[in-house]
């Protein structure tokens, strides 16, 4: 069950990418240069998210104790803001400001098959790697 | 602001509300992409099937929306400038414990404080550079 629900969630979040044209790396720029010509639609994108995740959240699954599956819920443990959180939101930011990509996008488009998703693919992912030793 | 594509923006992001609701009810997880791709690179062998599953999904979805004159974008520019963006985006979401569907929608929709700060940050962050390319003419 874990399996083919993950499958049918992935297809789900790689259509939402596509049809909010999430995955348009100028629509992102666009969304952040408010200064500019500024495209606000991608602020719907996290509306319409919230719509329907954060009452499913509230009024279904906060109330159980297991999911269906019979697993438990996965929450982080971490509920305070400290400095590691601030330094990687800030790092994200800018990768994402200088690109217009961020890893839901840029795995979704990878059947593109456009080099340029594949070297940031790789690039990231050594960045995961140099952030787990930092980390350490 | 001629191009608004309220619409296609906001179904879009129901359709990841969806995936993020499935996932968490029927198995426990948190759909935050950087966090499932990231679980790949670790040594602990367990908890790598379903995230395989998520991302194949992922990338298969194109297919099912091709039908619909759905397609990827074209990309230009350095590869230098994905090679920078890519460290820093898999540094950052790494050391911050997530990305944009994590900490934006999951961790938001939670009303988690650590992913409400995060989402500002790095939203702000993010404008704040695209400002700065702008006045360089980047």
């Amino acid at each position: 069950m874990l399996i083919l629900i993950a499958l049918i969630s992935g297809l789900l979040f790689g259509t939402g990418m596509i049809v909010s044209n999430m995955v348009d790396p100028s629509k992102v720029i666009a969304f952040l240069d408010v200064t500019g010509h500024w495209d606000p639609s991608l602020a719907f994108v996290i509306i319409g998210a919230l719509t329907v995740f954060a009452p499913c959240y509230h009024l279904i699954i906060k109330k159980r104790k297991h999911a269906i599956n019979g697993d438990t819920f996965s929450y982080p443990n971490k509920t305070n803001v400290d400095s590691k959180l601030i330094l990687g939101a800030t790092c994200f930011g800018i990768g994402w400001g200088i690109a217009g990509l961020c890893p839901g996008p840029v795995l979704t488009s990878i059947s593109g098959g456009a080099s340029e998703i594949f070297i940031f693919i790789i690039s990231m992912a050594v960045g995961m790697g140099i952030a787990a030793k930092v980390n350490k | 602001m001629e191009n608004l594509t309220l619409w296609p923006s906001l179904i879009g992001g129901a359709l990841l509300g969806l995936s993020a609701t499935l996932l968490m009810l029927f198995t426990g997880k948190t759909a935050g992409i950087s966090g499932i791709f990231g679980g790949l690179l670790t040594r602990n062998k367990g908890q790598r099937l379903w995230r395989w599953a998520f991302l194949l999904g992922m990338a298969s979805s194109i297919y099912l929306l091709n039908p619909f004159s759905f397609s990827l974008p074209q990309f230009d520019g350095q590869p230098l400038l994905y090679i920078i963006a890519g460290l820093f985006v898999g540094f950052g979401t790494r050391l911050g414990n997530g990305c944009t569907s994590g900490h934006g929608i999951v961790g938001i929709g939670r009303l988690s404080k650590r992913s409400i700060v995060a989402t500002c940050v790095f939203i702000l962050v993010a404008i704040l550079v695209v400002f700065i390319r702008r006045q360089l003419g980047l």
